[in-house]
């Protein structure tokens, strides 16, 4: 089986957001919603300060509970573990958003671009596929992978077949690719670090792993 | 740009999805007493008719809140894990069962009808149940809150509408009873949640404090009807009986306004762990937040 799965080395991310911006590059996600975010938790008191940045977005649960609530069957998991929403289907009642642990799903309000009244040409071929009044999340590039595994490419490997987040990020702290692929760069940096995923009591399973640590010796 | 990993406000399901709860539960309730009504032989006409009002109103308000209203009929897709599809089915079904009711005014027909109230409130409660995004709404025991509550504003409603006899009137006082106890069990639930903090405070504001004294005072006033009619002096209580119901239906959907509206906050992002940035071989701590 394939289990296609995000990597944040929270050691690595240094917070500059480049992540979103190719994201909303890449997706024309329409102003106010992002689906790839990173967040900036301060802790501590002074002197005894941290910063950490932590990338967030669709998890692309296991077990989704935006996929079981979700009345329309829009929301579905795909085999390779990415889970979508049919455009079509989708009739925005936002129960989703409800049932996302994770903050990760948006409700695309009145057809907006970035900038003015003339879409973008991504703009224009997201609005023209009706995305207005639906709700919409990261979707881990899929139509990136799926046309790089048909180029017989390795998501994760090859660019042309790997989320755009993950192309773009200057530090090397975003990772992908088949978790269950023992001798894969996922399962091999899972294997050598410690690792949380977010909110685990939920038993949502998460498919983001964060990186906070090397392995103990 | 950076956001807050503080839990954040839902928005999404604003006073109209508020309206669903509150029309929804009311509804019901008052057809589940209209029923007990009818088994007794009392003329139910009107509280189902206004039952069954309650709930198509609050069905049309969450049909003008869903972004894509003309696609409603997906709503049906998914009977297999989705408390919002099995509402809507069962309304689809309590819809005509009530106006059978209505047209024949058999005890048999508004009793199948009460049925599917019962189902149609379950449902709505079990909505909020498994949104595991919002803290408040996730607890287990929103379940009899929600239920308590539509039991009370029904059989408050029904003092209104119906004949405030003393079995009504005890039947809307044990009703409010359930829902004290329901929201103690739910409040001291939520106290006992991390991740609530925000919604305990939106229990406290304003809104919320009138709700629970509309509670007191309904319950107040109820009791004293079931006084006045036990006594067989009946001047006054009808108006006691009716002042009551009021203000006990009006607790319920301030109490669910506020849950809805106000109490709705999405999980914080919890990093349980600070990462060994830096320096090699730091070993990462753990942090007092998370």
């Amino acid at each position: 089986m394939t289990r296609y799965v995000m990597v944040a080395d929270l050691r690595r991310c240094v917070g500059c957001q480049t992540c979103t911006a190719a994201c909303k590059e890449g997706n024309a996600t329409p102003p106010g919603v992002q689906w790839r975010r990173v967040l900036d938790q301060e802790t501590g008191t002074y002197p005894q300060v941290n910063r950490v940045f932590v990338p967030v977005g669709c998890q692309h649960c296991a077990n989704p509970p935006c996929l079981e609530v979700c009345p329309s069957t829009a929301t579905r998991q795909r085999p390779d573990g990415i889970v979508t929403i049919d455009d079509s289907l989708c009739i925005g009642c936002s129960y989703c958003i409800m049932a996302c642990p994770y903050d990760a799903r948006s409700l695309v309000g009145e057809t907006d671009y970035a900038f003015g009244r003339t879409p973008t040409a991504a703009e224009a071929a997201r609005a023209g596929s009706g995305t207005a009044g639906i709700a919409t999340k990261c979707t881990f590039c899929a139509g990136r992978i799926d046309a790089g595994v048909a180029r017989g490419l390795v998501p994760g490997q090859d660019p042309d077949a790997t989320p755009l987040c993950v192309n773009n990020c200057i530090s090397g702290a975003l990772g992908f690719g088949d978790i269950d692929d023992p001798a894969g760069p996922v399962a091999a940096l899972l294997a050598e670090t410690q690792w949380f995923r977010m909110h685990e009591t939920e038993g949502t399973e998460p498919g983001f792993y964060y990186i906070w640590d090397k392995a103990p010796p | 740009m950076s956001r807050s990993v503080a839990s954040l406000h839902q928005r999404n399901w604003d006073s109209r999805a508020a309206g669903n709860f509150i029309a929804g539960g009311t509804g019901s309730g008052l057809i589940v007493t209209a029923a007990l009504a009818a088994a007794a032989g009392e003329p139910v006409r009107s509280a189902l008719m206004m039952g069954l009002g309650c709930v198509v109103t609050g069905l049309s308000l969450v049909w003008l809140e869903i972004g894509k209203p003309w696609r409603a009929l997906n709503v049906f897709f998914h009977p297999h894990t989705s408390w919002m599809t099995r509402e809507a089915i069962v309304a689809g079904l309590l819809v005509p069962a009530a106006l059978i009711g209505v047209g024949t005014a058999d005890a048999t027909a508004v009793t199948f009808a009460a049925l599917l109230a019962c189902g149609f409130l379950y449902c709505q409660a079990r909505m909020l149940r498994v949104a595991q995004g919002v803290p408040a709404w996730r607890q287990a025991e929103v379940v009899p809150l929600i239920l308590a509550t539509g039991f009370a504003e029904g059989s408050g409603i029904f003092l209104l509408v119906g004949r405030a006899t003393t079995g009504w009137l005890t039947l809307a006082l044990f009703a409010c009873v359930l829902r004290q106890a329901a929201w103690h069990a739910y409040r001291a639930a939520l106290a006992g949640t991390p991740a609530a903090a925000r919604s305990l405070a939106a229990f406290e504001t304003i809104t919320a404090r009138r709700a629970r004294g509309a509670h007191l005072a309904g319950v107040v006033l109820i009791a004293l009807a079931l006084v006045v009619s036990i006594s067989g002096a009946r001047g006054v209580m009808p108006i006691l009986a009716g002042a009551g119901g009021a203000l006990a239906a009006l607790a319920g959907w301030g109490l669910k306004a506020v849950l809805i509206t106000r109490a709705g906050f999405t999980r914080a992002i919890a990093v349980p762990v600070i990462p060994a940035r830096g320096s090699r071989g730091m070993h990462a701590r753990q942090t007092s937040q998370s």
